[in-house]
């Protein structure tokens, strides 16, 4: 084996082993699994697998909000995401390491445990929520509710991409811009803005990505009324639940190839962001 | 609240590169307005509504046979997967990072795959794998007569398992071991995607030095690697902990939600929840917190050390 896939030789010992043990784990644990998903679906005929995931109204409603609420989540996040990372990237403050950790807390604290937490807030008598239904407005169960938690869920993606990109900005271009008499303003928007879109765009597709799969911080806070507020992670769960395995795997099926998508896109950006650096070095 | 800020610069602040004094004061504003309302406020939330009847109602909550269970099960799941998926993530490392072999790119994409599958779904490929229809489902679902050990919970004593000497139906799905191996599929990258990037920078000069002084391939791992990957392997470690403790979406379609025995801490946390008994799910749920808050210090202070260590 060694000889066969080894392109050149090494005096480190193990690869038999390591490579065995890594394909054969990852095979038991991720590809057999995952390939039961396409096999389930290449068992269904093409007219059954588009009347379920999807034709089927309540299908389409929930990908409409889906993707709807994970889009709006993902443009506040760039937009809040940016300032956040600028903040921590260029400025001094006190009790920055606190706020820069706790950029991270979406990561660390289980879905449910935010999905309670948010919905305590924006419910009818929480801290939040009181405020917004005293102006009209229904924040939890409802479309807002689950676009809170889509953001709340999303922000990390888009600051932890922006923020080493920031710190690495090319302090002589801006010098240079400066002393070509370029304003602040112009500076920003023509020297460092055009270095920043490639990160920017792939913390919100990162972003985006997270949420449409984001089941556990919205199944609370959505309300989950069919029609309205049925996100497609919890259709999957309901069809499952009915054992209606074909539409939860149709569901799924689409769900898991937008995501993919997003992923593509992410590493076309990536692809794209180092272009411009290797040119530049 | 900015405006008693002292607006000092860090060291790359200067000339041309600095900011107006209101654009900076705008910035970190909406920056802390922004993080306060949307990151702080739910923590803060979690342990106000624990809190809401006093501290006898929090500690009152932990005094149930299921919560107990539901914590015991928890412990075990993470400390089955962690370890399995950390030596899987040191071997994966090894491997792409030591050498350099046909198919490298590939497998290394293949390894970030769960990250791409959603909660949902990745509960819901092992229903089809395991499930009554699934590809396993009737091999699983057939009479075996042999001695099976039965998994009940904590419940009722200390110890989780029976002994049966012939056993129908042994399960996977809405089981234990179906929790075990969605949160296996889960938490599957973290420790990998941590240690191979890492490796593949540090190289294997010292490992072939040690080597090439007589060393054995398991005296240069453990005393030349493992020291050198270390704060990397306990990051990664940390992240995948926290993830199979907290994991919900992917242990909730696979559970069954038997109280006692097939639920988790944060299911234990939704059924609460479900049942309006709303001091009860956020005290279990601060615990949970507790864990994400203890996550983010470790996670860090080894991101503090490295970049201490960085910098000599």
């Amino acid at each position: 084996m060694r000889r066969l896939l080894l392109k050149q030789n090494s005096p480190l010992p193990g690869f038999g082993l390591t490579l065995g043990f890594t394909t054969l784990y990852l095979s038991l644990i991720v590809l057999i699994p995952l390939s039961a998903l396409f096999f389930k679906t290449s068992t269904m005929t093409w007219e059954r697998f588009v009347e379920v995931a999807i034709t089927s109204p309540r299908v389409i409603a929930s990908y409409k909000l889906t993707f709807g609420a994970s889009f709006i989540g993902a443009c506040i996040n760039a937009f809040f995401g940016f300032i956040v990372a600028w903040a921590l990237a260029r400025y001094v403050f006190p009790f920055k390491r606190i706020v820069d950790a706790l950029v991270d807390l979406p990561f660390a604290m289980p879905t449910a445990v935010s999905g309670i937490a948010l919905t305590a807030i924006y419910s009818k008598d929480g801290w939040v929520g009181r405020w917004l239904y005293r102006m009209g407005i229904e924040s939890a169960f409802s479309p807002l509710g689950i676009t809170i938690a889509l953001t709340f869920i999303g922000l990390p993606f888009v600051v932890r991409t922006l923020q080493p990109a920031i710190e690495d900005l090319d302090a002589e271009l801006e010098e240079a811009a400066s002393s070509l008499g370029a304003n602040r303003w112009q500076i920003f928007r023509r020297v460092i803005l055009p270095t920043l879109v490639p990160p920017l765009l792939t913390g919100f597709a990162l972003s985006f990505a997270r949420a449409l799969g984001e089941y556990g911080s919205v199944v609370f806070i959505s309300g989950n009324k069919p029609f309205s507020t049925e996100i497609s992670s919890l259709l999957i769960i309901m069809k499952l639940e009915e054992y209606d395995y074909a539409g939860a795997t149709g569901i799924a099926v689409v769900m898991l190839l937008a995501s993919f998508l997003m992923l593509l896109t992410v590493n076309i950006l990536q692809w794209w962001a180092g272009r411009g650096y290797r040119e530049a070095h | 609240m900015a405006a008693a800020v002292s607006l000092k610069y860090s060291s790359k602040q200067q000339g041309s590169m600095r900011d107006p004094r209101w654009v900076r004061i705008t910035v970190l504003t909406l920056a802390i307005a922004f993080l306060g309302l949307f990151i702080a406020l739910p923590l803060i939330a979690v342990f106000v509504e624990a809190f809401r009847r006093g501290v006898s109602a929090y500690f009152a909550s932990f005094e149930n046979s299921d919560v107990w269970a539901a914590i015991k099960l928890t412990l075990i799941v993470a400390a089955i997967s962690v370890p399995l998926n950390t030596l899987f993530g040191i071997a994966a490392g090894w491997c792409i990072a030591r050498f350099n072999f046909r198919g490298k790119n590939f497998l290394t994409s293949l390894i970030d795959l769960p990250f791409a599958v959603s909660p949902v779904i990745s509960g819901l490929i092992f229903v089809l794998l395991f499930g009554a229809q699934g590809w396993f489902g009737p091999y699983f679902m057939r009479a075996h007569w042999y001695p099976m050990l039965d998994w009940h919970g904590f419940a009722e004593s200390w110890w989780p398992l029976d002994y049966q000497w012939f056993r129908y139906k042994p399960q996977i799905i809405f089981a234990v071991p179906g929790i075990v191996i969605a949160t296996l599929f889960i938490t599957f990258p973290f420790v990998a995607r941590e240690l191979i990037p890492l490796m593949q920078e540090q190289g294997s000069d010292e490992e072939q030095a040690a080597l090439m002084l007589g060393a054995s391939g398991w005296t240069t791992f453990r005393r030349i690697t493992l020291p050198k990957i270390r704060w990397a392997l306990l990051y990664g470690v940390i992240l995948c902990n926290a993830r199979a403790m907290g994991e919900f979406g992917a242990v909730s379609v696979v559970s069954g939600h038997i109280r006692g025995r097939t639920n988790t801490v944060p299911l234990h946390v939704e059924i609460l929840y479900n049942e309006y008994n709303f001091v009860a799910a956020f005290a279990v749920a601060s615990l949970l917190a507790m864990l994400g808050i203890v996550t983010l210090v470790i996670k860090s202070v080894i991101e503090w050390k490295v970049a201490r260590n960085d910098g000599d």
